[in-house]
């Protein structure tokens, strides 16, 4: 079992869901993050004065798979993500240790799914 | 006489100009400062149209208006409303009950110290806010009120023009911001850089409906439902329009973006501006005051703000202060007779003298807002034992600190 973060351009959500959609993965948990890479943020300017160093907002998305989704997952991600400028986003992979369906009490592989 | 349209029209002005206050300048201001502190710059507002709504009619409208002392003060002998009945005062509203012209003048009062609330915003203590604000309205608003409105006050007697308030509100207050941003310092975090406001929606909202209230502010001063009022009116929108595209366009050329938070604060900058000429110029001079305004309240808060380095945090002064001036100077340069004939003509229409007695009014008022208001805060820092909260309150928000609330929930 692999957990999967990836850090995407906000605008990008729509496109990255319709490929996760055809690429059959239909469980994910969405969030509103902030942050910067090598860009180091963007500025703002309020009345003539500029604030500059503020970060980014980006979408997180966490997935969880068993071992054989991890490829499919990762390439529908990076497929939909990719514009080729900076700040397209990173995705990390993991390895995860245990998952428990609250309903059932399944644990483990068949609790993925 | 009373007439029952002059009535009409004051009774609505009346409540037009509280609009200004609540929820115009709550939202206008608090939309500009963070999350954490949205409750305690809107409390301010709100408690000071509570706190000057009783002083007024306790004794302020009488310190203000009342039998004058000296051409320096009123006397008490309209305190607690003595003598101020249905029947019209001829000196200030000869066809409104003089009620109804003590009610008009209040909102003015309140939303003068309210102005003051931009300088010191998210790092003043409430105690210390209270006691300031309330030694403010009684030795710094009732008799600079008194000196430009007051029948016998020293500044009306000498013939410097205030339709609406230009010397009396936002000079008085704009120099009072500047004198509180200088002795209270700098919020810990601000560095000479924008602080990005927490909900610029509002903001608009706030100058959306302090544009609507000023039609009560400066048209309502005409004190009457005539042809002076319809001037205000226009001259009002004109000025706001004028000022704000002004400053919309110079955004644009130097940032390459014009911001809708420019347009907001030309808008006001505008309104500001005009409130002293408004019953005594044309609507081609409104132009050219909003264009005026637009360039020096830009300045001031772009470029002198920054390189000084004085937080007046919402731009108290940068706005109300030089946009006052501003206009108070501008009347003396665009007055006509032809527009009202109770006024005077100015510098472009043959009366150079206009203008020095302009500048008179101006100076002085700057002069004393600005003395007495530090020697307040020095007594008062003394009183309440320090005008800001700790530093690490200002760090978690005065709404936490100073209000036990919260403006926004995370969950639920």
């Amino acid at each position: 079992m692999k957990l999967i973060i990836a850090i995407i351009q906000p605008y990008k959500l729509e496109a990255v869901m319709e490929e996760l959609d055809k690429t059959e993965i239909h469980l994910k948990t969405v969030s509103h993050v902030l942050g910067c890479g090598r860009q180091k943020g963007h500025s703002e300017i309020y009345r003539g004065v500029k604030e500059a160093g503020n970060l980014l907002k980006k979408v997180r998305l966490e997935i969880a798979v068993n071992d054989q989704f991890v490829e499919p997952t990762v390439s529908a991600i990076t497929k939909a993500a990719r514009t080729g400028e900076v700040g397209d986003g990173k995705i990390f992979v993991m390895d995860l240790e245990s998952c428990i369906r609250i309903r059932t009490g399944e644990k483990g592989p068949e609790a993925i799914g | 006489m009373i007439n029952t349209g002059d009535t009409a029209w004051v009774l609505v002005s009346t409540a037009l100009v509280l609009l200004m206050t609540a929820p115009g300048l709550m939202l206008f201001y608090g939309g500009l400062v963070r999350r954490k502190n949205v409750l305690s710059i809107m409390m301010q507002s709100l408690f000071l149209l509570c706190l000057i709504s009783l002083q007024w009619i306790l004794f302020g409208y009488s310190l203000s208006f009342g039998p004058d002392v000296g051409h320096f003060i009123g006397n008490l002998h309209w305190a607690m409303l003595r003598n101020v009945t249905g029947a019209p005062n001829p000196d200030y509203a000869p066809t409104i009950p003089h009620t109804l012209f003590m009610l008009f003048q209040m909102m003015f009062a309140v939303i003068t110290p309210a102005l003051i609330t931009g300088a010191f915003a998210e790092r003043m203590k409430f105690s210390g806010f209270a006691l300031f604000s309330l030694l403010w309205a009684i030795l710094v608003y009732d008799p600079i009120c008194h000196w430009v409105w007051g029948a016998g006050g020293w500044i009306r007697n000498l013939g410097a023009l205030d339709f609406a308030g230009g010397t009396v509100v936002h000079i008085s207050s704009g120099i009072a911001a500047l004198a509180c941003a200088l002795v209270l310092g700098k919020r810990k975090t601000y560095h000479n850089g924008a602080t990005p406001p927490h909900n610029l929606v509002f903001t608009v909202i706030g100058a959306g409906l302090l544009w609507f209230g000023w039609f009560g502010f400066n048209a309502g001063s005409a004190l009457a439902a005539n042809e002076l009022a319809v001037n205000a009116f226009l001259v009002t929108n004109t000025a706001a329009a004028a000022a704000a595209l002004t400053w919309m366009a110079i955004e644009w050329r130097i940032n390459g973006k014009p911001t809708i938070l420019g347009a907001a604060s030309g808008v006001v900058a505008g309104l500001v501006a005009i409130t002293p000429a408004s019953g005594f110029v044309s609507a081609g001079s409104a132009i050219l005051i909003g264009i005026t305004v637009g360039i020096a309240c830009y300045f001031a808060v772009a470029v002198v703000k920054t390189k000084f380095g004085y937080d007046d945090s919402l731009d108290a002064f940068g706005v109300h202060g030089v946009g006052g001036t501003t206009g108070a100077l501008l009347t003396g340069l665009f007055a006509q007779k032809i527009i009202n004939a109770g006024g005077n003509n100015g510098l472009l229409f043959g009366n150079p003298s206009l203008l020095k007695i302009q500048f008179i009014a101006v100076a002085v008022t700057m002069a004393y807002s600005f003395t007495v208001t530090f020697i307040l805060l020095k007594i008062v820092d003394a009183v309440v034992g320090g005008l800001r909260v700790e530093e690490n309150d200002e760090i978690i928000g005065l709404d936490i600190t100073q209000h036990e609330e919260n403006a926004y929930t995370l969950i639920d």
